[in-house]
């Protein structure tokens, strides 16, 4: 009882990152609680899958196996989630800020009137003294994340409802394995409790998945664009750079709501969190939100003509100038000094 | 398919795509007041859905659906001006400070009352980007839910909808009554109308109308009226709204300081620029 949980979301029947990643920032979590890790996957034809998920140190694996949990719907995999987190009453659940995630965090959020804080960049455990009630709420989830268009960042918390619910993005925590031997427990959960018919209306006609086809986060080299770009256009000299130095492009988010990239290229807060040795931020003024997904990047090169980029101040470099004059000539000296 | 009755859940939104730097105060807290006040974007892509489908079936009405401040009612007239047949505005002292949670809470008694087929709403709002909204209100009706919408069309009486997730395309099918969250791909909203312009640009709430010398405004014109709900109207329980409705609570804000490294500064020139690449090379970042 008053665990932690963790949704665990299926990627072509496997575990998705984002739920392995989330499993490993659970486990620490747990060990400052002095609580168990446990999981929840729903699907059909999961034998064996509990085998993909201790080596991350759970300790129970909840699983739903039912034709009618195949593909994510959000009613039946809402009524099996709220069913047995009313049995288990989790103290705190986590779960990607992904499609699904984003879809089914809330409605379960809604059903048992509980807190959830979307996309956090941070995840702590600490108490909370409130003066007025002289009331000291004892390791409570902190949950962090920039507000307010990134101009800020909050620190949220859920003190007086359980479970305390938070999405988290992909790439924004580690994975890491604890142990590969390591086993828990399995429950089966007996879908049909949960269930209800008119869980089942909405039925899916189509499903078209892509393979990711752009796969910035595990790119050494990103050359990312901002809307100092200008337009979709010169997002071109960006490609230039990024295939001489055998990189990939990415974009903030700015830049891609203004159309000059897609938005599997988005670096930031809504977007992919980056990591790579080299990041070159062409036209980018360095919003938080943009910021919080690429700080950890090895170096970090800003090419812009404003002196008072936020940016810059993150920046191993600061070139400063206008984009269209710098990069080529940065393509110019590689090619004449590179082997 | 007779006339359908469809709510758009819209919100009055600070522009926070442009945030420029005198947007926050010396004490760090967010200026509200240089911050344009707009229609959240995702909600007019779900206003254009809501005008498709009126297009479509004789009979069918669009009515806007806000909570906010009563300035709130700018949107409801933009609304308007673009097509919506009317709108109601939630305004209370008792809603300021709720979540999600609580706004939903709100929203959803707001729905009941209205009674509708269909709500539709944008995916997130651009102040806050939770997308936890529209699901909440579909869990507190009671209503199946589909999210990021692009585009949809019914057979019979179900309605059929494209959704662009992350890494695809599902189209699914439902029934009504349903709410829909559309995606920021969705087709954009249509403009505003010379007509409807002319017709609602006096259109106020009560409160306006107290507030304003209602000379100028009702001229020769009949007076149209925005309707304006508040905590009584939906009957709601006001434990439920505001800061005690609201499961989550802010703990701290902190301004963004970004950690300076100790950056070098280079030019445009020639030189700055190969030496920066020799250091690169030099270092095994690159090549």
């Amino acid at each position: 009882m008053n665990n932690l949980f963790v949704f665990c979301e299926l990627d072509e029947g496997k575990p998705a990152d984002v739920s392995l990643e989330l499993l490993t920032k659970g486990r620490s979590l747990a060990n400052t609680l002095g609580c168990k890790l446990e999981t929840i996957v729903l699907g059909h034809g999961l034998d064996g899958i509990e085998n993909e998920l201790f080596p991350y140190g759970v300790d129970v694996v909840h699983v739903a196996d039912d034709p009618a949990l195949e593909h994510y719907r959000t009613m039946p995999f809402t009524s099996v989630i709220t069913g047995l987190f009313r049995q288990e009453e989790p103290q705190i659940a986590l779960m990607g800020a992904t499609s699904t995630g984003r879809d089914l965090g809330p409605r379960v959020s809604s059903a048992l009137h509980s807190g959830l804080t979307a996309d956090c960049t941070g995840l702590e455990i600490g108490d909370h003294y409130v003066k007025r009630t002289d009331t000291t709420y004892k390791n409570i989830l902190y949950q962090i994340r920039p507000a307010f268009g990134g101009n800020i960042i909050a620190t949220i918390i859920n003190p007086d409802h359980r479970p305390q619910m938070a999405t988290v993005r992909e790439g924004v925590m580690k994975r890491e394995i604890v142990n590969r031997n390591h086993r828990g427990e399995v429950k089966k959960i007996n879908v049909s409790d949960f269930i209800k018919p008119e869980d089942l209306v909405v039925e899916i006609i189509e499903r078209h998945m892509e393979a990711r086809r752009v796969d910035i986060k595990s790119a050494q080299i990103i050359v990312s664009g901002g809307y100092g770009m200008g337009s979709r256009e010169n997002f071109g000299l960006l490609y230039e750079l990024a295939s001489v130095l055998g990189g990939e492009v990415a974009a903030s988010r700015a830049a891609v709501d203004a159309g000059f990239a897609g938005h599997e290229r988005q670096v930031g807060q809504t977007g992919v969190t980056v990591r790579p040795k080299l990041y070159i931020a062409c036209g980018i003024s360095g919003q938080i939100q943009h910021t919080a997904g690429m700080n950890q990047s090895g170096k970090i090169i800003a090419i812009n003509n404003d002196p008072m980029a936020p940016i810059n101040s993150l920046a191993d470099y600061v070139i400063n100038g206008d984009v269209a004059e710098v990069i080529p000539k940065l393509i110019k000296h590689y090619k004449a000094n590179a082997r | 398919m007779n006339g359908i009755k469809i709510v758009v859940l819209a919100k009055q939104v600070p522009d926070t795509r442009n945030v420029g730097p005198d947007a926050m105060k010396a004490d760090g807290t967010v200026n509200r007041s240089v911050l344009p006040a707009i229609f959240n974007p995702e909600d007019l892509n779900a206003l254009e859905q809501a005008l498709r489908i009126r297009e479509k079936y004789e009979g069918t009405t669009v009515t806007i659906l806000t909570m906010g401040p009563g300035r709130a009612a700018e949107i409801i007239r933009e609304g308007l001006y673009r097509g919506a047949d009317s709108g109601v505005l939630l305004t209370d002292r008792a809603f300021a400070g709720s979540d999600t949670l609580a706004t939903s809470y709100a929203l959803a008694l707001a729905v009941k009352k209205l009674s509708p087929d269909l709500v539709i709403g944008g995916r997130q709002a651009i102040d806050g980007d939770t997308a936890q909204v529209g699901p909440q209100v579909a869990e507190k009706l009671g209503w199946p839910q589909v999210t990021y919408a692009e585009e949809m069309h019914f057979e019979d009486d179900r309605l059929i909808i494209r959704r662009r997730l992350e890494r695809g395309v599902e189209t699914v099918s439902s029934p009504l009554p349903l709410v829909v969250t559309v995606n920021g791909t969705a087709p954009a909203c249509r403009y505003r109308h010379a007509r409807l312009v002319m017709k609602y640009k006096y259109a106020r709430t009560d409160t306006e109308l107290q507030s304003e010398s209602t000379d100028y405004i009702a001229g020769s014109r009949p007076l149209i009226k925005i309707t304006e709900w508040d905590v009584e109207a939906i009957e709601a329980d006001e434990e439920q709204l505001g800061l005690s409705g609201s499961p989550t609570k802010v703990k701290e804000i902190d301004n963004v300081i970004l950690q300076s490294k100790e950056s070098r500064q280079l030019t445009a020139s020639d030189k700055d620029i190969e030496s920066l690449v020799l250091e690169l090379l030099e270092n095994h970042t690159i090549g």
